[in-house]
């Protein structure tokens, strides 16, 4: 099997993914290490539940998404042999050379997103062109015979799918033997669509889903990895038979299309009809997913300000990988309600209140625990206070009441933010950031109202012209309108309001202006000196003068706008209870998203006890156990040494070590000659270093080793 | 008065013949008085060369066919083992003459089965007293098969004892085919690039229908005078000219010019031609858009090419790694301690850099670097701390699969 990876080493493969039997195993490690039962299988399935919906609403925003890019892709298709269904004896059909029509499809750098969309492109095809399709992947076609290979199996089976499956058996049996030549493709096709054409009427649906002669597609996920050759050779052969078989080739390409004109020279690429198509950029990917799933009261679980930092940080530093982002959150689902026992009262409201009444008592003192609701406690008059300390039904009660609070909250929050975003996102220079999960991030981290980035954006707001102006107020209107808060009635009315009052400011002006206009006649004639003069005599009287009207609203609007900021955009770990919907363990989220396996490496072998978990192995301090395992004992001792190790002296001070504990008896027999096991078992530590990769042996000294990590070199 | 005259073929065959081929005349020749007559023996080998689309594929098959010679060709980049290519010949053989489709191939692993079904194949198809041609076109593939496939290929007739020729077609020269253990010489024959009169009267020959000869050979005129610098292969032109042909037309079907009236033809055709070498030629927007740009008098504009999106957006630490890449692949590994260490100690203006050091590293091209040393320069240019987590090593990889985009900075040093 080969790798990807650029050194050498051990790698793990993993056997091909069988059926498992999911829910049970999966339900048993989310059991484990819970003590109570019947409130983790509740959590669990909520759990699942969200899972569910999480996936099935990220994969609809997803069609949604590239379905523009799809449609494009199905009318190339649908032109690029249309010439072929038609068998035009035109003279320039004649004249021209056939040229391999060919999609470049530019997807971005987002690998990994990448296997997704070729899904549901192949499954859009195959719903609306044609069923040959083949996709090709780089690691499967080192050389021409294997890319051939791939490409006769993988078409001679989808035509099996379509058809019905007593024939199988005899096209398995060859395709062994089918020889891997274009010419044995032709002769296939020919005899594919011979036979939907004269299918049974019963079967002709399919061939009425698909057109008469459907093209072969073959599409080549990752077009940067193929060698030059394999690609080369490919369009040749095809470009010799296309005359014969309608063939249109899909390049995935991850840089820049400009890779078609390096990989393949102009001999070949004259052979290409080739036309672009781009996806959308992966950042606005993300943001859109951010908007719909993230930014709504869709789902109970809410990411609090870190944990959404360390996604963001993953994707923007990392990978620009939407999928690995949605993983990630789908995560932070699973680790909220396996580590947080009251995460059952994260679902949706009208089920919370069945289950905030059966509470048990145990959960009703976990609800007692949280530091948000102490605070709470402590804020209320000391006759409430003992009755929310020792009755379960007062707490339960309140619990309630506080959950509702958490999502009017939500419910408010969510459209206001938009709003602010609507204001910050037009300022010059975005001093709250230009992205809506900036300004997110920043209203979850603290009051967004007392940094200074929002004053000097309310600054800039201050000194917005009309016309931005009423159109934002038209957008926060909108956006208000459209939302389901109970409470914006009133603020909808105020922001009309405003907006009245500016169109009745434009028709004051506008009487105005034609009284000043013929003073403006008269300055137009003067020369720059004057001009100058005018100007700095306008500059005084401006800071002398008073606000005219149209500041004075302004500011009336901005005002009216912090306000709601102040009302509305509370973070949320001021709220009472946050702790039930919000996940905020985001170091957990780091150490499973952003692996750092030397440091794990080190971790191991330095304190084994932080992976093996025995009481033996508790190490106290910087010494070195005897009953840690051989390779430890040899790291730790490795480590204090330089660039070269002399073996002799490793060896002695691994059988110090070892023999330690054994006490002065068998120290007195031990004198100088070390035991034999001993010896072995340093060998075998020694090696696994090496495997490792911590140590090689040195070509300068014989008896010596090399350090290779860490002040080694 | 006919050019071609052999006594075994009727005249107006080879009148025929010779309307086909122009301009390649003298080599049909050659190659006639070459063949001989059907049933004598011809030369074993034959090695024709020339420069791409100069016409070798095409005349050597008009010719066979024209004459009806018993003959098999093959593509040998289509066949690219050994076997895929010895079966090819024999299922063509078989073909042939009997229109019996064989329905699966015999087995043909070796040299030696080849030669023994050969044998076979051409008894059963009564063609002991004919040449048969046995064409390889795109013969460089055979030096990348077995050792011994060209060789045999040139020995073929003395392999078999049966009246055989072989015909390799190439683009490159004898010299660079000859094994090292050396082998029967073929007859070599060289078929010269088409001059810009040739390729004036090829493509002139065939005019539209629509269109009368005289006009369509202004166009074809006109089509070199632009394209002759650039390209001078026949089947880009002839593409080329049949793609912009109906933009020529143009004033003559709106009746803004007759089709005497070349000077304005010209001014129409002439910037459109040059925005075709532009965009067209170089592959940057398809033949497919360029017509439907034509129908639709759209700004070219409207469709970018493949190089106007040379943009390609990489995640954070990736940009980092490409730099880092760059300043490993530039800069000699001595002087990291000067340029990425605060405290790097003194260090000797004047010896500092070597004698063959001073010239500019960019002319000498990028060096190879090790992974450990990418890895410490890319700790040292970010300016926040990054730890060596999972997720930077993949994108060394994964940049290294882009890499292709960047072929300078690929030489790593494993």
């Amino acid at each position: 099997m080969s790798t990807r990876s650029l050194s050498k080493g051990c790698f793990v493969f993993k056997p091909s993914p069988k059926r498992r039997k999911v829910s049970r195993t999966t339900a048993d490690y989310f059991r484990e290490g819970n003590s109570d039962l019947e409130d983790s299988e509740l959590r669990f399935a909520t759990c699942q539940s969200l899972q569910k919906q999480v996936k099935s609403e990220t994969e609809q925003i997803e069609e949604e998404l590239n379905e523009q890019l799809f449609d494009n892709l199905v009318s190339f298709l649908r032109r690029s042999h249309s010439a072929f269904q038609e068998k035009t004896t035109e003279w320039t059909w004649r004249m021209k050379s056939r040229e391999i029509p060919t999609a470049a499809l530019v997807l971005g750098v987002n690998v990994t997103d990448h296997d997704f969309t070729f899904r549901s492109l192949s499954e859009v095809l195959q719903n609306n062109v044609t069923p040959y399709i083949a996709l090709l992947e780089a690691k499967d076609c080192p050389g021409i015979k294997n890319l051939m290979q791939k490409l006769l199996g993988q078409l001679m089976n989808c035509c099996i799918d379509a058809d019905s499956s007593e024939e199988e058996d005899y096209e398995q049996v060859s395709r062994n033997r089918v020889r891997c030549s274009m010419t044995s493709l032709i002769n296939w096709y020919e005899s594919a669509t011979k036979r939907t054409d004269s299918e049974t009427p019963g079967k002709k649906r399919t061939s009425s889903r698909h057109w008469q002669s459907p093209p072969v597609v073959v599409i080549f996920k990752d077009m940067e990895s193929f060698t030059t050759k394999v690609l080369q050779d490919f369009v040749v052969i095809s470009s010799q038979h296309i005359g014969e078989f309608p063939l249109v080739l899909i390049f995935g390409i991850a840089t820049s299309p400009m890779i078609i004109h390096s990989l393949l020279p102009h001999s070949v690429s004259s052979l290409l009809c080739i036309e672009l198509f781009q996806s959308l950029s992966c950042k606005d990917h993300l943001s859109t997913i951010i908007d719909k799933v993230l930014l709504t009261t869709q789902f109970p679980l809410k990411l609090s300000e870190k944990v959404l930092q360390v996604l963001i940080n993953i994707f923007l530093y990392h990978d620009f990988s939407v999928q690995n982002f949605i993983k990630g959150f789908q995560l932070c689902i699973v680790e909220h309600f396996h580590s947080n026992p009251l995460s059952i009262l994260c679902c949706q409201l009208e089920e919370a209140k069945g289950r905030v009444n059966s509470l048990s008592h145990n959960q009703c003192e976990n609800v007692r625990r949280l530091p948000s609701f102490r605070r709470y406690v402590e804020s209320q008059v000391s006759e409430k206070q003992i009755a929310l300390l020792t009755a379960d039904s007062s707490l339960k009660e309140a619990v309630w009441k506080l959950l509702e609070d958490l999502n009017v909250y939500h419910e408010n929050y969510f459209p206001i933010l938009r709003c602010l975003h609507v204001f910050t996102s037009s300022l010059p220079k975005y001093p709250l950031g230009k992205q809506i999960r900036e300004l997110h991030c920043a209203c979850l981290e603290n009051r967004v109202w007392e940094t200074e980035e929002y004053e000097s954006s309310l600054q800039l707001a201050r000194m917005l012209n009309k016309s931005d102006l009423v159109t934002m107020l038209q957008k926060c209107v909108e956006i208000l309108v459209s939302s389901p808060g109970r409470e914006f009635d009133e603020i909808v009315e105020k922001l009309k309001e405003f907006l009245t009052q500016f169109q009745k400011l434009e028709e004051a002006y506008q009487e105005r202006d034609e009284s000043v206009s013929p003073q403006k006649e008269l300055q137009k004639k003067t020369n720059l000196f004057n001009l100058q003069k005018t100007l700095l005599e306008l500059k005084e009287s401006r800071r002398s003068k008073k606000l005219t009207k149209f500041e004075m609203l302004r500011f009336e609007v901005v005002d009216y706008i912090d306000s709601l900021v102040r009302r509305y955009l509370v973070p949320a770990d001021h709220k009472t209870l946050h702790e039930i919907v919000y996940f905020n363990t985001a170091s957990v989220l780091r150490e499973h998203l952003n692996a750092a396996p030397r440091i794990a490496l080190h971790t191991a072998l330095n304190n084994p006890y932080s992976y093996l978990k025995s009481e033996a192995l508790k190490s106290d301090g910087g010494s070195i156990s005897n009953k840690a395992p051989d390779i430890c004992i040899a790291y730790k001792l490795h480590l204090e040494c330089g660039r070269l190790i002399n073996l002799v002296d490793w060896l002695e001070a691994f059988s110090t070590v070892v023999t330690a504990a054994e006490g002065p008896t068998a120290d007195a027999a031990s004198s100088d000659q070390v035991d034999d096991v001993i010896h072995a078992r340093f060998i075998r530590a020694v090696s696994e270093l090496e495997l490792l990769g911590f140590i090689k042996p040195s070509k300068q000294k014989t008896d010596h080793v090399a350090r290779l990590t860490w002040g080694g070199c | 008065m006919p050019i071609l005259e052999h006594p075994a073929y009727p005249p107006a065959t080879l009148l025929c013949l010779e309307s086909l081929v122009p301009c390649r005349e003298s080599q049909v020749s050659m190659l006639l008085s070459i063949f001989g007559e059907r049933q004598q023996l011809s030369f074993p080998s034959i090695f024709i060369y020339g420069h791409t689309s100069s016409g070798k594929t095409y005349v050597m098959k008009t010719l066979l066919n024209t004459l009806q010679l018993p003959h098999v060709f093959v593509n040998c980049v289509e066949c690219f083992t050994s076997r895929l290519l010895l079966e090819e010949i024999l299922i063509q053989l078989h073909n042939g003459s009997s229109e019996t489709k064989q329905a699966s191939p015999v087995p043909c692993d070796t040299f030696n089965d080849f030669v023994r079904l050969f044998k076979q194949a051409l008894t059963s198809q009564n063609l002991q007293d004919q040449t048969v041609y046995v064409v390889l076109d795109r013969a460089e593939q055979l030096r990348e098969m077995e050792a011994n496939v060209l060789p045999a290929f040139l020995r073929l007739q003395e392999l078999t004892d049966r009246n055989v020729t072989v015909i390799l077609l190439s683009e490159i020269v004898w010299e660079m085919f000859r094994p090292n253990t050396g082998c029967f010489e073929p007859f070599i024959l060289y078929f010269p690039d088409y001059s810009i009169g040739h390729l004036q009267k090829i493509l002139s020959q065939n005019h539209p229908p629509e269109y009368s000869a005289d006009f369509y050979s202004a166009y074809i005129n006109i089509l070199l005078g632009v394209f002759y610098m650039v390209c001078r292969d026949l089947k880009e032109l002839q593409h080329l000219a049949a793609l912009n042909f109906s933009k020529y037309c143009e004033p003559v079907v709106r009746r803004e010019a007759k089709e005497r009236d070349t000077r304005k033809l010209w001014k129409n055709i002439e910037p459109h031609l040059k925005k075709a070498m532009q965009t067209v030629y170089l592959r940057e927007i398809s033949s497919s858009q360029w017509e439907r740009l034509q129908c639709e008098e759209e700004e070219p504009g409207q469709i970018k090419g493949l190089s106007a999106h040379a943009h390609v957006e990489l995640p954070y630490y990736s940009k980092f790694l490409l730099i880092a890449a760059y300043l490993a692949s530039y800069n000699p590994a001595r002087t990291d301690k000067r340029f990425f260490l605060k405290h790097h100690g003194k260090i000797k203006k004047t010896n500092f850099m070597k004698k063959h050091e001073k010239t500019s590293n960019h002319l000498l091209g990028p060096k190879p670097f090790p992974l450990d040393r990418l890895l410490a320069i890319l700790y040292s240019i970010v300016d926040n701390r990054v730890a060596p987590t999972a997720n930077i090593f993949s994108q060394v990889s994964q940049v290294h699969m882009y890499l292709l985009l960047f072929p300078v900075y690929c030489l790593w040093n494993f």
